[in-house]
């Protein structure tokens, strides 16, 4: 039997209130061992208090190539910040 | 309409530039995908290999203190090679692969680890030479254009700095002690010296990879920059020891700022990489040999993985 083990990808929360990062990937036959490798590669000095795995198949990424129309609508919406408004430098707290 | 070839080569190399990173899913030239995978496979084979010379004193460490902080260095590099394994997937080629690749003798692993390690002072040279040489390569790398790359090399380099540490401290406690443990420090010096520069490749007269790999930011310094950088860090190291470099033309050149050194045998490095370095074979074998016991667990593994899923499958019906 030639059947490589699935490949996970590993997220790690570095400490309460923090998100979760991703911070690598490995192979494991299964979410436990993933999440036990995890452990032993990702956290040996202390980097995390919890840890998500997920098998990288199930990944549903955005497309480099496609980025342009992607992100397009996004860039001509200046009035979504905060400085598009004129406002007087003597208006305090706002 | 699509972009033609060179247009895509333009914009890459644009990108290049600009100081953007390349990452996994971005259009690539062939070349580029194909000189990464095989920098990035070679080194992570060359942490995994790496392995081997260390390995062979863990169990003689002389104490529990130097036992542990041996472990850990290994495990580490453990942890270097799957980094850096994972890196190389993302380019769209499996682990199985690269594994087979580098057991059939087609992949390239440094060749420094083909040295034997016959006496514990080995230890503390390979932890001061070895890993200060893959430190300078390894810092300068963490700014290469490829993401997933600088990435490992990040994690790595945080690793890096307590091995470095650790070597130095046995060589340090071995040249305050006897005369006989000062001499095998002194021995292993001796012995690792060349070897260690001779790791960061050819001359850039002889290398062949070296302008490809600076337009394309794979490399920021050449072998002759980053070997000489070595050699200045390390020379008042050797000093703080009170042991001696073997190198008589070694000595400090004002006008440079940078030490003068000897000619490398060049002819015993290209034996060592051609396979008739003294541990090559047993490396290899070695590699083969744990992989081949390992295939039992692996099938284990999967065969429960199958049958538990069946099972998530069956009770959910
Ligand atoms: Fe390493
Ligand atoms: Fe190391």
């Amino acid at each position: 039997m030639k059947k490589e083990w699935p490949i996970w990808e590993v997220f790690i929360r570095s400490k309460n209130g923090l998100e979760h990062r991703h911070v690598g990937s490995l192979h494991a036959a299964d979410s436990k061992m993933a999440l036990e490798n995890a452990r032993d590669v990702y956290t040996r000095r202390s980097e995390g208090i919890s840890i998500w795995v997920v098998e990288s198949k199930h990944i549903t990424a955005s497309n480099p190539e496609k980025s342009g129309e992607l992100f397009e609508p996004a860039k001509d919406k200046v009035y979504r910040h905060p400085t598009f408004y004129n406002l007087p430098d003597e208006l305090k707290h706002m | 309409m699509k972009d033609s070839t060179e247009n895509l080569e333009i914009e890459f190399q644009h990108k290049i530039d600009q100081g953007y990173n390349i990452e996994p899913k971005d259009w690539m030239p062939e070349k580029y995908r194909k000189t990464h995978i095989r920098q990035i496979s070679q080194h992570a084979h060359s942490e995994i290999v790496g392995m081997l010379p260390e390995g062979n004193w863990i169990t003689r460490a002389p104490t529990l203190r130097r036992k542990v902080a041996l472990l850990a260095k290994v495990q580490d590099e453990a942890g270097h090679g799957l980094y850096l394994y994972s890196a190389t997937e993302t380019l769209g080629i499996s682990r199985d692969e690269l594994i087979e690749q580098l057991h059939a003798g087609k992949a390239k692993y440094s060749s420094i680890f083909n040295y034997p390690t016959l006496t514990w002072a080995d230890i503390g040279a390979i932890g001061w030479l070895v890993d200060g040489a893959a430190i300078i390569n390894q810092v300068m790398l963490t700014r290469t254009s490829y993401g997933p790359y600088a990435r490992a090399m990040v994690r790595i380099c945080k690793e890096e700095s307590f091995h470095q540490r650790q070597g130095y401290e046995i060589m340090l406690t071995l040249c305050n002690g006897t005369e006989v443990q000062k001499q095998m420090a002194q021995d292993a010096l001796s012995r690792w010296w060349w070897p260690s520069l001779m790791m960061f490749g050819p001359t850039d007269a002889e290398s062949t990879h070296t302008e490809l790999s600076m337009k394309w930011k794979i490399k920021r310094k050449s072998n002759d920059e980053l070997r000489q950088q070595f050699i200045d860090n390390t020379v008042p190291q050797a000093g703080i020891l009170g042991i001696t470099i073997p190198d008589k033309d070694l000595k400090w050149n004002e006008k440079t700022g940078h030490y003068d050194f000897g000619e490398i045998d060049w002819e015993e490095f290209w034996n060592v990489v051609k396979g008739n370095g003294p541990c090559n074979k047993q490396r290899l074998d070695a590699r083969r040999s744990a992989y081949e016991k390992g295939a039992w667990v692996r099938e284990a593994a999967s065969q429960y993985a199958e049958k538990q899923r069946n099972k998530e499958f069956t009770e959910a019906n």
